[in-house]
């Protein structure tokens, strides 16, 4: 039970996130409806409320089936290492089968009502001693029941026994559509108080999966959707990015960036806990700025996790020896991590929830990711936007530097969606570009954005050999570099320039 | 004909229990030659035997002999279906109902 100065107590679910969405938890001794269409996992996260009761809190749990048989459950459920056959022999779940019986052929004769239902849920609860109900799906009831005034009158006095019983109960009924009315038979105006909504949205042919709470009654709650992944093995993880707090302590500790000239261009390195995007197009030395960003950090004995979404595994040490760094040798010392994955091998959430697993497990000091742009196709530009909002306050909340790459869809100039999108969640932004000087490819860098600190102002000229990257003088007689059309100046316009702002 | 035995669950001493009750002896008083055997099964008393038969609404009556199952839900005061249901109308009408019977089993 969570304590709630704003309204009813609240039992603590335990499902990842939700909790924190809902300011606690489930309104306690209500029935809150869970809504949502085919495919919305409505009956893994009504198992998993009541697999995470006996888990977290030793809370029994009574699952009220009508649909699935409980043989289908318990085997379907089992890949999450709920092991719901183990728990009923230990007397903490409990099915109430009202899965239909096919082989009885069945007569309707006259009035009736669902005393039975009542009377079996009450024994269920009573016999384990359960806290928590789950009732899937109320559709099925009316599938077996055809009168639809029956069936609400009843689930209305089960729900009222249920509060009586001091049990905190789910109750899941399908949508047609994922945006329209909450569920069918218009039951949700009668039976519960509170509704949350589950989505399985295709937005932009991927397939997005979110959860709202739309209303609980005389108590508060987080508001609007928010991104749910399905874990293979634990289940549903809710992501509350929006929800997160901007409370991360901020320091004015500097750590390297792993070139003496970059960090006297930020104004003596970049912050400790801070996230740093670097943009620019193929070929800039993006992948170098990390290179140098991992090696500066493992001189320094610091432990650096790198997530590679371009490059394979081969290809990233052999380039970085080829900038003299032995990759090799960092991973066998603990201080490097390198995970190589392809962008489409998972969602966005699920490339979230295993990074922050990631993260947690290595406990790095420094974190990159070689590039984001390459997640960018992953995801819709919200879903995107999420990621990055939920990666960036991880590190951030741990106290970790985070290093981003973005590449520019131009050569010259030119900004990437990355880069709109999250430009304003990041704290310092390195610009990477090519300058086109009489016929020549020259690379320039500039610090666009340095949160907190004074930086220099300048595009300075870039040179790559096999030592690494070398910073050098600014370009003092072109401008339009950012723009991507690089006009040169004559030596006597530049003079006059000068003496017009001395003047 | 083989036996009669049924299982007749219901939810305590309710009205619809009771007209449950009087309405299967009314039609077995109309049919004296047949034999049948009823037992009543309080669910409030007794809900593992209810869980057994995966009942959910009440009253609901099960014909356990012979097999098949049937099931009857309702207060049985729809005197034809039950009647029909069960085989019991008319000696005359025996034949043409039985098959009539069993065409709409088939169709369910």
């Amino acid at each position: 039970m969570s304590e709630n100065p704003l309204g009813l107590p609240k039992l603590l679910t335990g499902i990842p996130g939700f909790d924190s969405i809902t300011n606690g938890g489930l309104p306690m001794n209500r029935t809150t409806l869970l809504s949502g269409t085919a495919g919305s996992a409505k009956t893994v996260f009504g198992s998993q409320f009541l697999a995470s009761g006996i888990e977290q809190f030793d809370q029994a749990g009574v699952f009220v089936t009508f649909e699935e048989p409980p043989a289908d459950i318990r085997r379907n459920m089992m890949s999450f290492g709920w092991d719901i056959a183990a728990w009923e022999a230990a007397g903490k779940w409990a099915f109430v089968d009202v899965s239909p019986q096919l082989s009885d052929e069945t007569v309707i004769a006259g009035e009736y009502d669902l005393g039975a239902l009542l009377a079996r849920i009450e024994n269920a609860v009573n016999r384990v001693g359960a806290q928590r109900v789950v009732m899937d799906s109320l559709g099925a009831v009316f599938t077996q029941i055809a009168q639809s005034k029956i069936v609400r009158n009843e689930m209305l006095r089960i729900t009222t026994a249920l509060k009586k019983l001091g049990v905190t109960a789910l109750l899941t009924a399908e949508r047609t559509e994922e945006f329209g009315g909450i569920a069918r038979y218009g039951i949700e105006e009668f039976v519960t108080d509170n509704v949350v909504v589950l989505r399985n949205v295709l937005e932009d042919e991927k397939r997005r999966r979110t959860i709202e709470i739309l209303k609980f009654r005389g108590t508060d709650h987080q508001k609007g959707e928010y991104p749910f992944t399905i874990h293979p093995r634990e289940g549903i993880i809710v992501l509350p990015l929006s929800a997160l707090e901007l409370k991360q302590q901020s320091t004015d500790l500097r750590i390297t960036s792993g070139n003496q000239v970059l960090d006297d261009m930020c104004g003596g390195g970049f912050f400790r806990d801070s996230v740093i995007l670097v943009s620019g197009a193929t070929g800039t030395g993006k992948t170098l700025t990390v290179t140098q960003f991992i090696s500066g950090g493992a001189l320094n004995g610091e432990r650096c996790l790198l997530f590679a979404f371009e490059e394979s595994r081969e290809q990233l040490f052999r380039n970085a020896r080829g900038w003299g760094l032995d990759f090799h040798k960092l991973e066998e010392s603990g201080h490097l991590r390198v995970i190589c994955t392809y962008p489409e091998v998972a969602g966005l959430e699920d490339h979230l929830v295993s990074m922050k697993a990631e993260i947690g497990a290595f406990k790095p000091n420094r974190v990159a990711v070689d590039s984001l742009s390459a997640l960018e196709r992953v995801g819709s530009i919200k879903g995107f936007r999420e990621f990055v909002i939920g990666l960036t306050s991880f590190i951030k909340h741990h106290e970790m530097a985070g290093l981003f790459t973005a590449t520019t869809p131009t050569l010259l100039g030119g900004a990437s969606v990355t880069e709109a999108h999250i430009s304003t969640i990041t704290d310092s932004i390195l610009l990477l570009r090519y300058v086109e000087m009489y016929g020549v490819m020259r690379r320039g860098m500039t610090v666009l954005k340095m949160r907190g600190s004074m930086h220099d102002k300048e595009i300075r000229e870039v040179s790559i050999d096999s030592t690494g990257m070398h910073i050098g003088s600014a370009f003092r007689n072109v401008s339009g570099i950012l723009a991507g059309v690089p006009v040169h100046a004559s030596e006597r316009e530049i003079a006059r320039l000068n003496d017009l702002f001395d003047s | 004909m083989p036996k009669l035995a049924f299982e007749l669950f219901v939810t305590g001493r309710t009205r619809q229990s009771q007209r449950a009750i009087q309405n299967l002896r009314g039609y077995f008083a109309e049919a004296p030659d047949v034999e049948y055997e009823m037992t009543i099964i309080d669910v409030v008393e007794q809900p593992e035997r209810a869980e057994e038969r995966h009942i959910l609404a009440t009253p609901t009556l099960i014909r356990t002999s012979p097999l098949p199952p049937l099931r009857i839900i309702g207060d049985l005061s729809e005197r034809d279906v039950v009647k029909q249901a069960l085989g019991l109308l008319g000696a005359s009408l025996s034949t043409a109902t039985q098959t009539q019977v069993s065409e709409d089993h088939d169709h369910e």
